[in-house]
């Protein structure tokens, strides 16, 4: 561990946290754009935030310090979630204590703190928000640990870092089995991250909401943790996803020379990631909420034929 | 070079494997022939690029063929039928949809075992693919067994042919010239002969629902 | 000696209970004295068994029991790893015992004093056993001893029934064990196991003993579809026996199917392998779909039980793999991922049985759809068992996570099987162990919301009085046990090696005693997993995110009534029930359950909803077998006349038939 890696640390760290609302406000904008709609200001996110945070907190009579403790809890998972990703350098300090099946656990943590956050005060919408949300999480979570697994299995890594660096760092090959994997992680992140034929974060209609009815008893500063870790978490999976398919320009930093060069690189990609999101929410209709089983048991099986064909194109012996 | 060639193949022939899947999920015939010709395409590709690396020129020409074919004669005329038909509605499966699924990763499962001593004597370019385009061709019977209307299950029929097609490209570098033009002149037979018969169930029972044909048995 | 302490160990429950008979009904004596003195001896236990590790195997002949067949006694290093699961979790659970039972629940509280620490006892003397002999007559102790456990509350008819169900299917599983024993004797007439292991048995008999054991041990793990007795007698049984059961006994039956297969049968064959991975998996799957839809609290617990140990049983079924191809690393790999999971599951399936214990003493309910908002009411056991199903969920940095952790590892560094088939099977059998994870978090979310949060759905429930601290104090090392497994696994792994050693003749010591803080599998570079720092990084960043906003904003906060949709005659009874916490398992996996569902009409006066889920295996199963016996018993049944002289006749005829057999 040297200065440097800490500083690349830091970065990480820092960046997620102020680039998040940033790329939610980025999506925004683009959606009202493709939906002919006068946009929102870029940074309307952060408006947002500042006034919630200013806003008294009202909490209600029977509700428990669990519920008071979730969105620091929520927000704290998802912190650490993006300082494990490589954005920026694959050399991170925190690295080594979470790889990527941990990774999906603190996922899952953030996810099952949430949920009982909700089913705390005993409103019908917030149970109702709950169950919905664990059902997304049954099918999302191992169909993220397959698409996980599918890179892992190229490097014979589950460390992210050594994944990331297999992947950056290593003479062109086409792995077969990441055009699965990302088909899959695509609809998974839809799912994870409240978005479009899943889940529509600007609809407030009872019949559909899942994410904002988890949140809906929860107001002022809470709800700025919970918005905020939200785009936490929209930021994480989109750096995730640009490090296992779109590795190149992350640094390894053993020079600070390609970490400044990795930024405006990510700035870029991030762009272009959000914009695509955009298209790809305006472009699909909210399904029934029957059929997100199936949309994420496509996503599933489809990680695991990637894992499938992994085993299926790589020769015996050569496995490396 | 040519290891990233093959590499390339094997994607391709992942995408033929995913784009199968995807019709084995897929509920709107509109899409279903969306996909029939994206198939097509990644065909015409894989045909190219495998007749560069063998220089064989009239693997050339099969590509050529098969772009007419199967990205453009037989997608236009399926719109046509659907047109006429006017059926864009879903289809409702006969089994739920994760359960064939999960019914599809077992046949791939099969597939692949079932290809592993032939891949391992062949010594084409890409010699993993043949596995995957038996997987293909086993999907789609798949697709055809599990859809109750007519349209979908012929889709799924010429997407068979499609896999079928794949395999003799990859492992053997092409069929002779004749045999080939021979297949595509009996699918497109196929499919016109298909058309007619569609219009035929459809004036007889006044839907394309294949469970009517159960009521012309002798009782 | 460690054998000789874990022997006084045994003696020292045995006179704990004979105590207890003595003092029948003195409730205070057996409470505050005699039980926390148990968890004492199992304290003892524990260290002992800690000791014996290291140590190499010690053997001991007792001349008891019958003539010329002495007990035999060994400690090694497999045995000791049980050993401590025991001793550990014993201890919280006698502890929480001696605050839980009360006067006037059936049995008197000395009897059950004298039942629960022969149980302790029987369980101990199972592990150290060494001979078949030994072995059998301490297995069926600890499942009569379990049995009159579990009918405690025997005025109950549904609590006979359970209990007679679970006698049936234990004695139909020792029938299988005693049938193994038999096979791997090889005509010796020696059952020491000692003579076992030098057996070389030819591979079909070898296969038929593993498949016996299988069986045998199977009907005590719960795997499919020998599972039958577990979802009925765990409810039935008081809460500290059901932790008793669910968290302890469940594993001698792995115990004892580690020790024939990779102890006494030392070379397992490849299918073996595969028949225990998809049973084990199947297993799971069932077991965690069951859980999720069920509404009454410990029958959940139960199905979850079902599920762990089909975990279990799958890592175990890899690890017979890997061994059968040589890959002796790997297989030390996946046991040392059995072994943890079955430490962590002995503590937070404990941990959370008990916590319904105090759930049922407080609110003297059973049924999820009747509880709710116990946090306010009972912080204690709602924080303690938070820790619980946390850990239940396998969520990190908790126990649960670390075993999920190292058996999806092996799987992950499976480097080629040399069949081809197997190969395919590594990414899907992977999948289905992250989706049972993933399915045990959604039922934990369940448990734990339905019970604690919310608003409570009865009024009676606003008097519910939180456990008192001897409860809480047996709960307390429960948590510790959860937490400090799930923070400290690398030099917690430490303690498996020598079992690793014995069972698979290497260990994981180079690697994983490079570093305390993070436990590494195979290299750093590949896999690393730091519980410590994970922890400190939430929490750390939770603190600051708390610091940050009171420093630039403020702390100001008012208490409100929640929103109310704008209909403002809701009632606590309209929240969401466990039924409608289920609902989505049910609709997705609807082939796989057999319902029976009650809907009300549109004119009912009281309208009723009432839906019922059936176990399948009882109808495809066990349904004919019964079937056939009552066939049986009827016709064999006329034979009975109820004349004396009839009788007579029949004794009469069997004489002759005997003495004609005798003269041949």
């Amino acid at each position: 561990m040297n200065g440097l890696s800490l500083l690349a640390q830091l970065l990480d760290i820092l960046l997620a946290l102020l680039l998040a609302p940033l790329l939610t406000g980025w999506v925004n904008q683009w959606r009202a754009w493709l939906q002919n709609k006068t946009a929102p200001s870029l940074f309307q996110p952060y408006y947002t935030l500042h006034k919630l945070f200013h806003k008294e907190l009202i909490v209600a009579h029977q509700a428990s310090p669990l519920y008071r403790a979730a969105p620091y809890i929520v927000f704290g998972c998802m912190v650490l979630a993006s300082a494990i990703i490589p954005t920026l350098s694959t050399d991170l300090p925190l690295a080594p204590a979470a790889d990527a099946i941990a990774l999906v656990g603190l996922f899952a943590l953030a996810r099952v703190f949430l949920s009982l956050a909700a089913m705390d005060v005993g409103t019908a919408f917030g149970t109702l928000g709950a169950r919905r949300d664990m059902l997304i999480g049954f099918l999302a979570e191992p169909a993220l640990l397959m698409v996980l697994f599918s890179a892992s299995l190229i490097s014979r890594a589950t460390s992210l870092s050594t994944i990331v660096e297999g992947l950056a760092h290593q003479t062109l090959v086409i792995h077969p089995s990441l055009a699965f994997a990302g088909v899959a992680f695509t609809l998974v992140s839809l799912a994870e991250n409240a978005r479009i034929p899943v889940d529509n974060p600007t609809t407030h209609l009872e019949l559909t909401m899942i994410h904002e009815s988890l949140i809906l008893e929860y107001s002022a500063r809470h709800l700025a943790l919970f918005e905020w870790a939200a785009s936490l978490k929209l930021f994480a999976y989109s750096c995730m996803g640009l490090a296992l398919f779109f590795p190149w320009g992350i640094a390894n930093a053993k020079t600070p020379l390609l970490l400044l060069l990795a930024l405006p690189l990510l700035v870029f990609k991030l762009a272009v990631g959000g914009a695509l999101l955009a298209l790809l929410e305006t472009f699909s209709a909210k399904m029934r909420i029957f059929r997100v089983p199936e949309f994420l048991a496509t996503a599933f099986l489809l990680a695991v034929i990637g894992m499938l064909i992994t085993l299926l194109l790589t020769p015996f012996g050569k496995a490396a | 070079m040519s290891a990233l060639i093959a590499q390339f193949i094997n994607l391709l022939a992942a995408l033929l494997l995913m784009l199968s899947f995807a019709m084995l999920a897929q509920r709107r015939i509109l899409t279903l022939i969306h996909l029939f010709t994206l198939q097509g395409i990644t065909l015409v590709l894989s045909t190219t690029v495998v007749g560069y690396v063998t220089s064989q020129p009239h693997l050339y020409y099969s590509a050529l063929l098969t772009l007419l074919l199967k990205v453009l004669l037989i997608p236009a005329l399926l719109y046509r039928v659907i047109d006429r038909l006017r059926v864009r509605r879903e289809v409702e499966t006969l089994i739920n949809i994760p359960t064939i699924m999960l019914l599809g990763i077992l046949l791939v499962m099969l597939a692949f075992y079932l290809a592993q001593p032939l891949s391992q004597m062949s010594s084409s370019v890409a010699r993993g693919t043949l596995g995957i385009a038996l997987a293909c061709v086993l999907l789609s019977f798949m697709t055809m067994i599990t859809r109750s209307k007519a349209l979908p299950q012929v889709i799924a029929f010429l997407s068979m042919e499609n896999g079928l097609f794949f395999a003799a490209t990859s492992a053997t570098y092409g069929m002779p010239m004749v045999v080939e033009l021979g297949i595509a002149l009996d699918v497109l037979v196929g499919i016109l002969i298909l058309g007619v018969f569609l219009f035929h169930i459809r004036e007889q029972f006044d839907s394309l629902d294949m469970s009517n044909l159960e009521q012309l048995r002798d009782e | 000696m460690p054998l000789d302490f874990v022997l006084w160990a045994v003696l020292a429950w045995l006179l704990i209970g004979t105590l207890g008979l003595m003092a029948l009904r003195h409730l205070k004596l057996v409470a505050r004295v005699l039980f926390p003195a148990g968890a004492l001896v199992g304290l003892c236990l524990f260290g002992a068994a800690a000791l014996a590790l290291d140590t190499p195997p010690h053997t001991l002949i007792l001349p008891l029991g019958l003539p010329g067949l002495p007990f035999h006694f060994r400690l090694d290093a497999l045995a000791a790893f049980f050993l401590m699961l025991i001793g550990a979790c014993s201890a919280g659970i006698s502890l929480f015992a001696g605050g839980y039972f009360r006067q006037g629940e059936g049995t008197p509280p000395g009897l059950l004093c004298f039942e629960f620490h022969l149980f302790l006892a029987s369980m101990t003397l199972v592990i150290i056993a060494d001979d078949a002999y030994a072995f059998m007559v301490f297995w069926e102790s600890m499942a009569l001893s379990s049995y009159f456990l579990v009918i405690a509350n025997h005025r109950l008819a549904e609590i006979r029934r359970a209990g007679y169900l679970y006698l049936l299917m234990a004695h139909v599983g020792a029938v299988g064990i005693l049938l193994c024993f038999g096979v791997l004797q090889a005509h010796t007439g020696d059952y020491t196991f000692q003579n076992l292991r030098t057996q070389q048995l030819p591979p079909a008999a070898a296969s038929l003993g593993f498949l016996l054991a299988l069986f045998g041990f199977g009907t005590k793990a719960g795997m499919l579809p020998l599972h039958i007795w577990l979802p009925e007698a765990h409810p039935a049984a008081p809460s500290p026996v059901s932790a008793l059961m669910s968290g302890v006994m469940l594993k001698t039956a792995l115990y004892g199917l580690l020790r024939i297969t990779f102890d006494i049968l030392h070379t397992p064959q490849w299918w073996w392998g595969v028949v225990l991975l998809g049973l084990g998996l199947a297993t799971a799957l069932f077991g965690v779909v069951y859980a999720a839809v069920q509404v009454d609290m410990k029958r959940l617990l139960a199905y979850s039980s079902v599920e762990n140990m089909g975990l279990m049983l799958a890592g175990t079924g890899l690890a017979a793999l890997f061994s059968a191809y040589h890959m002796y690393p790997m297989a030390a790999l996946a046991l040392s991922a059995v072994l943890y999971h079955a430490f962590s599951h002995a503590c937070f399936k404990s941990l959370l049985f008990l916590a319904t214990g105090s759930v049922l003493h407080a609110t003297h309910e059973r049924s999820l759809g009747k509880l709710g908002g116990l946090i306010r009411t009972m912080p204690w056991v709602a924080w303690l068992t938070l820790i619980g199903t946390l850990t239940s969920a396998g969520l990190p940095p908790l126990g649960g996570f670390v075993s999920e952790w190292l058996l999806l590892q092996s799987f992950l560094f499976t480097p080629g099987l040399p069949n081809s088939f197997l190969n395919m099977l590594v990414p899907v059998v992977a999948a289905v162990i992250a989706l049972v994870a993933a399915l045990a978090g959604y039922t934990m979310v369940k448990f734990y919301g339905v019970i604690f949060l919310g608003q409570p759905r009865e009024d009676k429930l606003a008097q519910a009085k939180d456990a008192r601290w001897l409860e809480r104090l047996g709960m307390l090392w429960l948590v510790a046990g959860c937490l400090g497994l799930g923070l400290f696994p690398a030099p917690l792994l430490a303690f498996t090696h020598e079992t690793m050693h014995l069972l698979t003749g290497t260990s994981l010591a180079e690697v994983t005693q490079q570093s305390f803080w993070l436990l590494i599998p195979v290299a750093q570079q590949s896999a690393s997993y730091g519980p410590i720092i994970f922890l400190l990084g939430v929490v750390s960043c939770s603190l600051l995110a708390y610091a940050f906003v009171r420093w630039f904003y403020h702390g100001q906060l008012r208490r409100g009534a929640p929103w109310d949709c704008g209909f403002a005659a809701q009632t606590p009874r309209m929240q969401d029930t466990a039924e409608g916490f289920g609902q989505p398992i049910r609709q997705i996996f609807e082939p796989f359950f057999t319902l029976q569902r009650e809907l009300p009409s549109a004119f009912d006066q009281a309208p009723h909803y009432r839906v019922q889920i059936f176990d399948p295996f009882w109808n495809w199963l066990y349904q004919p077998v019964v079937l056939m016996l009552n066939v049986c018993s009827r016709t064999v049944g006329h034979l009975q006349q109820g004349r004396i002289a009839r009788y007579l006749l029949y004794s009469f005829l069997t004489l002759i038939a005997i003495l004609l057999l005798v003269k041949r």
